[in-house]
């Protein structure tokens, strides 16, 4: 039997499409819910880590620090078996395995979170002081700076960040399969294990991660040219 | 000048001093501001000049001493600041116009949303201004797109809009290619001769020598001479001030 065959990656693709595209929607699904959620929790851990409380900031940036200096792949197994072993298990009707997608979403958003926070931290210290300065000469309180001047900038720094972290956690959704959740690196091991085929499932798994990251990583590159053209220098 | 001077007070400064931490940048000064009065500030880099004048609107705060504003002592805690600072304009040496915003936003920005002045009466002063500087052609431009002299211009326009009762100039045109600096000395001069009261830290002697009814001589945190500028010029008596203008003029 050879290695790898195209016609069976074809074979494969043709009976198993249903498989496969069912784990790439849940791959974006999930990317989905992480980032709209990573952002409101980044958003919320930047201004801990910018806080004057100091024990807030030190809380704040502990857990930053934690999530971004220990793989992806350990937190996952951590709290996953963590919260088995605690005997926490949430189970919803009518949805089967909602607990382990529960858990892994619930690590792929603090692990993103603690990088988005970081991205939106630079992208307002990122912003010239003189900026500040020159609006609070002109009787602007701290508040209305902030909303006139200081994040309207800032956001120009965090977009195409944020729509990068956006790409790489599609990628990163595939770590996940790791605890049961059936996205599209679960699928593939599936096929994998029903055909007794390698190599043909993983390379159409990574197609279809290719045609998911691409086309956005694209779209990142030209929003950041547009908004760099248009104003800022 | 022939401009008449008013005998009113309008700023105090009594005892100011600044450290930042063990540095002592400012050693005690004190100085009297008329209103109508154009007052010059001159020394050498990391004399304490810059630091003085962001004291008088508190972008620094004051480690000590009293900044007396139209008979309010401001600088306490007590003071709401955002308050005076609508009445104090301050013009920068980078200009930080405001780029998220067209110039025109730039100059309506303050007026709108810290005055409440309606939207059409704020556009209205601030295209006047714009004429007055001659820049009412760029209103809908981005400061990007301005050169250097025309964003000070805006700057300078920006702060007026806000109606101040005086104007702070930190070194307006230390930061601009040569060839710019006169357009914007001639607006500063225009506003001069107009009566407002201005402070300007500036290495232009010209424009010390030529326009200000005062020239003060800042060195080591205090203020080591000041005179009327035609006898300050000629005739400076403070040693450190005849060994900078030596290298100066």
């Amino acid at each position: 039997m050879d290695l790898f065959s195209f016609s069976k990656m074809v074979e494969l693709f043709g009976k198993y499409h249903e498989h496969f595209l069912g784990g790439a929607y849940m791959a974006l699904i999930l990317s989905l819910i992480t980032v709209f959620c990573g952002t409101i929790l980044g958003t919320l851990a930047a201004l801990g880590k910018m806080s004057r409380f100091k024990p807030l900031k030190w809380i704040v940036s502990a857990y930053i620090e934690i999530f971004r200096s220990t793989p992806l792949m350990v937190q996952v197994m951590i709290i996953y078996f963590g919260a088995a072993a605690c005997g926490l298990k949430i189970n919803v009707p009518f949805m089967k395995d909602f607990n382990s997608f529960f858990w892994g979403l619930l690590v792929l958003i603090l692990n993103s979170s603690a990088y988005i926070a970081e991205i939106i931290r630079s992208g307002i210290n990122a912003v010239d002081h003189g900026q500040v300065e020159a609006a609070r000469s002109l009787g602007m309180s701290h508040a209305l700076t902030l909303k006139m001047v200081v994040l309207p900038q800032a956001l120009r720094n965090i977009l195409p960040a944020l729509m990068n972290e956006f790409v790489a956690i599609i990628k990163e959704t595939s770590i996940v399969s790791l605890v049961g959740i059936t996205e599209l690196m679960f699928s593939a091991k599936d096929v994998i294990s029903i055909s007794y085929r390698t190599l043909e499932p993983y390379v159409i798994t990574a197609i279809l991660y290719f045609i998911m990251v691409f086309p956005l990583s694209k779209l990142v590159g030209y929003l950041e040219r547009r908004l760099n053209a248009s104003v800022t220098r | 000048m022939s401009r008449v001077k008013s005998n009113e007070v309008l700023l105090q400064v009594q005892g100011l001093k600044k450290h930042f931490g063990k540095l002592e940048v400012l050693n005690g000064i004190d100085i009297d501001i008329h209103k109508g009065e154009v007052v010059a500030v001159i020394g050498p880099s990391g004399s304490g000049k810059s630091t003085f004048i962001r004291c008088l609107n508190r972008l620094e705060e004051p480690t000590d001493g009293k900044i007396i504003f139209e008979g309010q002592q401001i600088n306490t805690k007590k003071t709401n600041i955002d308050l005076i600072r609508r009445k104090i304009g301050m013009v920068f040496q980078n200009f930080n116009l405001f780029r998220n915003m067209t110039i025109l936003q730039n100059i309506t920005a303050s007026p709108i949303n810290v005055k409440h002045m309606p939207k059409e009466e704020a556009e209205e002063l601030a295209l006047r201004l714009l004429d007055r500087v001659g820049l009412k052609d760029k209103a809908q431009e981005y400061p990007v797109r301005l050169s250097g002299g025309q964003q000070q211009r805006v700057a300078i326009a920006r702060a007026l809009a806000m109606e101040p009762d005086i104007l702070l100039f930190d070194e307006p045109t230390s930061a601009l290619d040569p060839e710019m600096v006169g357009e914007v000395l001639n607006v500063m001069k225009e506003l001069a001769e107009e009566g407002m009261t201005m402070i300007v830290v500036t290495h232009e002697m010209g424009f010390a020598r030529e326009v200000s009814d005062r020239v003060i001589f800042i060195d080591k945190g205090i203020i080591q001479e000041e005179n009327e500028p035609e006898e300050f010029f000629t005739n400076p008596k403070n040693e450190r001030l005849r060994e900078f203008l030596n290298k100066v003029l």
